[in-house]
């Protein structure tokens, strides 16, 4: 793996696993990465913690820094909490990351 | 009907700005927005947050870029018609549209500029499977009229001031039992609607289900009960013939996808040339619409909104000449 690029595996709502080669030093989050691969996430609020479109289940065992206020406020307003809840914008793409492996949440009924 | 040189879908900052570009050609111009106040998303979402792409302004929260925006089209005397969606767009014979919304007002105008952004906004629906079947019967998203509750069985989801603030007015008088559920123990509002419910609840005025959330819906027709997952309990059903899911407002394109446009990704897409759509005299500007290269700034919606009035200018006024002016030359003549 080449200095600043992790794998991370995002599973859509189908149940669908995607592998995708993330940059570590663009200050990019999940919200972004998947957005960026054509994934399904909307981003609506554009990553402001204002909106749980880009809601994700952490699914491996990676450590996350713990969330934020307006994080938890969000998550909040989110379907289908679990405690493996996290918003995807709020995640952000580190070399600790490597493998990480998560799961898109369903995010409302059309 | 309101008859006006262009119609714009959106109040939202393109909307607005395009007011200004539209009152220095000349054109009168009246908007429509989902929501009851103007400043779309800027407003609704992230009034407190501050911008810092605004040419000009290092540093602006999103509410003091509306306001100043209001200001800046206050002489060209924009009109509104604010809380209605606007639904369907038609032709007619003399080359005009009529825009009507959702609640019947209807609009004509030769031009029609979409600045919708993401969408108008609506109720977020919880994934909840079957929840199409009980809207109307059972379940509502927005509590029209309270009276529609006096002495019922009411349950509401949420944790913000919204569904603090219905659950203590129904609980004060109204309906006959007040349920509210939300996944966490602590609230989202205001601390003196806090202490308001938890207060209700001491009284026995207000039942609290807190930890859990509704996962399914039952009912022959119209709903007789709802499914609770708690934390820890598990689930179980509680009866009730009215559910309330208060879990704010998410923009959606809605009716506009219909109307015929070239739609890519929930976008419009349009020429550059003039932000126009392919149907001639709809015109789409900001976050609403795609073209190669197009990055969804308010800054590049004030752009599109600019070249767009020109277009729109020589579809109304085909005869005339159109003369740039410069307002350091000429000031602002105001309606």
């Amino acid at each position: 793996m080449s200095e600043n690029i992790i794998k991370v595996t995002v599973i859509d709502r189908e149940g669908t696993p995607h592998t995708i080669e993330a940059p570590t030093d663009m200050g990019m989050n999940m919200m972004e990465l998947c957005k960026a691969s054509e994934l399904p996430v909307e981003g609506t609020c554009g990553g402001m913690a204002m909106c749980a479109s880009c809601h994700i289940y952490v699914e491996s065992d990676h450590e996350l820094p713990e969330p934020s206020e307006d994080e938890e406020d969000m998550l909040d307003q989110a379907f289908f909490v679990e405690d493996n809840s996290r918003l995807g914008c709020q995640v952000h793409l580190s070399n600790e990351l490597d493998g990480l492996t998560v799961r898109l949440a369903e995010v409302s009924a059309d | 009907m309101i008859a006006t040189d262009i119609i714009i879908i959106g109040a939202g900052p393109c909307g607005l700005f395009t007011v200004f570009e539209a009152g220095l050609l000349k054109l009168k111009c009246h908007l429509i927005d989902a929501l009851p106040q103007p400043g779309g998303q800027c407003v609704e979402i992230y009034p407190k947050k501050p911008i810092y792409d605004i040419p000009a302004f290092p540093e602006i929260l999103a509410g003091d870029l509306v306001d100043n925006l209001m200001k800046q089209i206050s002489p060209f005397k924009p009109t509104f018609t604010l809380g209605e969606r606007a639904e369907t767009i038609e032709k007619t014979d003399d080359d005009k549209f009529i825009v009507t919304t959702n609640r019947g007002t209807k609009h004509i105008a030769p031009v029609v500029a979409i600045a919708g952004g993401l969408g108008s906004f609506e109720p977020r629906k919880p994934p909840i499977p079957n929840l199409s079947n009980f809207e109307d019967k059972g379940v509502e998203y927005i509590i029209k009229d309270p009276e529609f509750y006096r002495g019922k069985d009411v349950i509401i989801s949420g944790g913000g001031d919204s569904a603090l603030d219905w659950a203590i007015f129904l609980a004060e008088g109204v309906a006959k039992s007040v349920g509210l559920v939300h996944r966490r123990q602590t609230f989202r509002g205001h601390l003196d609607s806090v202490q308001k419910v938890m207060d209700l609840a001491e009284k026995g005025k207000i039942k609290l289900i807190t930890d859990a959330e509704v996962i399914g819906l039952e009912g022959n027709g119209e709903l007789d009960s709802i499914v609770i997952k708690h934390k820890t309990e598990g689930e179980y059903k509680v009866a009730t013939n009215h559910w309330v899911p208060l879990f704010g407002l998410s923009p959606k394109l809605g009716p506009i996808g219909d109307w015929g446009l070239d739609i890519e990704k929930n976008a419009i897409k349009v020429d550059t040339l003039d932000y126009s759509t392919n149907i001639p005299g709809v015109y789409a500007i900001g976050d609403v619409n795609t073209y190669e290269g197009k990055l969804k700034l308010i800054l590049c919606g004030f752009h599109e909104a600019t070249i767009m009035v020109q277009s729109a200018f020589k579809r109304i006024n085909p005869e005339k000449n159109l003369v740039l002016k410069y307002t350091t030359v000429n000031g602002i003549q105001g309606f």
